[in-house]
């Protein structure tokens, strides 16, 4: 609830602007005002004021440690740009981000149409067995995959083994590492994207199809020229949610780079795993906030892609 | 797509390949659970058995009498319980009041919170952190819960819903029979909203019960730690194995599993409704 001084100047802002308001109306909008305060109040703490106070702690030299803030400009950004570290983070996040989208769709993409037009009876097994993942926190589901991606005694390095392929480091190769982190964040995303498309293409009328068998078009051609055109909207919003979801990986890069017996993983370094490190081991505030600007960058980029695209008369 | 109704190979191996997939999904969860089943020795087999020889629940008794697991659990409960109820309420009354009342700025607020929605948490987490520890929350239960309390996407969510499914008739209606705008709200609206409630809450619980990296930068007490994070402290503590491991990860994802697997169309047609994720 409110503070009764926050209610009298609300109304009596609502007095002054609205003089000739009947008394009804007037409770409404008090009754709007007064709600709505608190929520305001709580989505400006928590939301935008953190988002504008990024952007400005990157212009700071700023410490968790010491009182010392001093304003550097651009010095963060600049600085960052020729920060191995950074780059590195930037690079293997965008491979993971590309990987984990287009793995994740494409798969998604398949198994929806096999459900949505010839699934039959299994089509609700399909759609528990993929979404399962999506509902399992990522700790425990990480933990899992460390275990079948074991050098010696995993699962995965058993099932090669079959066809006389040797060994594979998953967790401590620094390039099967990355290819281990998309494993992981495509089997954690598939099934999402698979519920977004199906209602996609459920929402095709079958109307459609049935005047192109009509006209003798094969399912090839009713797929290419009907299905596909009709789902490049819903295709372009998973992918934009996709791929910012995948931007921002963490948990599978940190629970997989820790080890029970004192073997640690390869650390992937991701972005937010770098800005984690900037900004809570090394306490470099201003710095790590420079470099959560980049990723919000990146988001701003995806989203503006995005209504471009929509917004592109159909041709 | 239309189908000549007559056997068809190909459409049998694709729905062959098809669940195979899908059992490829669930083995990274049938293997945790399996792991956690079997005695320390059997973990060494070469090459591992998909199921133990002799069957043992040791390992759980391990993990809990080894780390906090109860306390754990009770933590991400209280953590998930009060965060839907507050996103509940912010987004209903929030959604209600941004559909039905139009007053100055009402657009631009709406647009302004539609665009938060998107933007990931951990693009504004560190403001976050400098305004939870200038209030003094750092390493609390209230500290970890504050940015949990609202949902832009719950706001939007609740908006379009009540644009949908609450006439202006039935308002006026019970205006005029004396009902108070509270009383409206309170008694008429969240009946008319029931379904989009349900889809919000199953959403809201499951993003508190599987968060990570904000229980990650606001506490360091084990004994406030909510069940993922514990369960990450859990692994870099040396002296656990696969199977005592494993039983704890199968005690950190059984709840949102379960609730799956009992829920499971409810919440399939909740992401369908929301676009939730």
């Amino acid at each position: 609830m409110m503070a009764s001084g926050t209610i009298g100047r609300g109304l009596h802002r609502v007095r002054s602007a609205l003089p000739s308001v009947p008394p009804q109306r007037r409770r409404t909008y008090l009754f709007a005002y007064g709600f709505l305060a608190p929520i305001v109040a709580l989505f400006a703490f928590l939301r935008i004021f953190p988002i504008i106070y990024t952007v400005i702690l990157g212009f700071f030299n700023w410490s968790l440690v010491s009182p010392d803030h001093t304003f550097v400009g651009l010095d963060n950004f600049i600085n960052l740009l020729s920060d191995p570290n950074f780059q590195t983070a930037f690079l293997n996040t965008t491979i993971i981000a590309l990987g984990t989208t287009v793995i994740s769709i494409a798969l998604a993409f398949f198994v929806a149409a096999v459900v949505a037009y010839g699934g039959g009876k299994i089509g609700g097994l399909i759609e528990i067995l993929f979404f399962l993942p999506v509902v399992t926190p990522l700790v425990p589901a990480t933990l899992g995959w460390r275990s079948i991606l074991d050098y010696q005694h995993g699962v995965l390095n058993a099932i090669f083994g079959i066809f006389g392929i040797p060994n594979q480091a998953w967790t401590t190769d620094p390039t099967l590492a990355i290819v281990s982190v998309i494993m992981i964040s495509v089997w954690a995303q598939v099934g999402y994207n698979m519920i977004i498309l199906l209602v996609g293409m459920r929402s095709i009328p079958r109307l459609y199809y049935e005047a192109a068998a009509v006209d003798g078009a094969s399912t090839w051609r009713q797929f290419r020229h009907i299905t596909f055109p009709l789902m490049v909207p819903i295709l372009l919003f998973v992918t934009v949610i996709t791929t910012i979801q995948a931007y921002n990986v963490f948990t599978q890069v940190f629970v997989l780079a820790s080890d029970v017996q004192g073997a640690p993983g390869y650390l992937v370094p991701v972005l937010v795993y770098d800005i984690f490190q900037n900004g809570f081991r090394y306490f470099n505030f201003g710095y790590a906030a420079a470099e959560a600007v980049y990723l919000f960058l990146v988001v701003i980029v995806l989203m503006l892609l995005q209504f471009r695209l929509f917004n592109r008369p159909t041709d | 797509m239309i189908h000549r109704r007559r056997f068809n190979p190909i459409r049998l191996a694709i729905q062959v390949v098809l669940v195979a997939l899908g059992l490829v999904m669930v083995f990274p969860l049938f293997w945790l659970i399996s792991t956690s089943l079997r005695p320390a020795p059997e973990l060494l087999e070469s090459p591992p058995q998909l199921l133990p020889q002799h069957w043992t629940l040791d390992n759980y008794a391990s993990a809990f009498a080894a780390a906090p697991f109860g306390t754990w659990l009770l933590n991400s409960l209280i953590f998930a319980t009060i965060s839907t109820l507050f996103i509940l309420l912010t987004s209903l009354v929030g959604g209600y009041i941004l559909a039905k009342f139009k007053f100055p700025g009402n657009n631009f607020l709406f647009i302004l919170i539609l665009a938060t929605a998107i933007v990931p948490f951990e693009i504004y987490m560190l403001p976050v952190f400098l305004e939870v520890q200038a209030l003094s929350l750092i390493n609390t239960l209230p500290g970890l819960i504050l940015p949990y309390v609202i949902l832009s996407y719950g706001i939007f969510f609740m908006r379009q819903n009540v644009i949908a499914s609450v006439p202006d008739e039935l308002l006026d209606a019970a205006r005029i029979d004396g009902l108070s705008e509270t009383g409206i709200m309170i008694r008429l609206v969240t009946r008319l909203l029931a379904p989009a409630i349900s889809a919000l809450a199953i959403f809201a619980y499951l993003q508190s019960w599987t968060a990570f990296i904000w229980p990650l930068l606001v506490l360091n007490d084990p004994n406030l730690f909510p069940v993922q994070l514990g369960l990450a402290s859990f692994n870099s503590s040396v002296s656990v194995n696969y199977a005592v491991l494993s039983a704890g990860a199968v005690v950190a994802m059984a709840p949102t599993v379960v609730a799956f697997l009992v829920l499971r169309r409810r919440i399939i047609e909740g992401v369908t409704l929301t676009g939730f994720r």
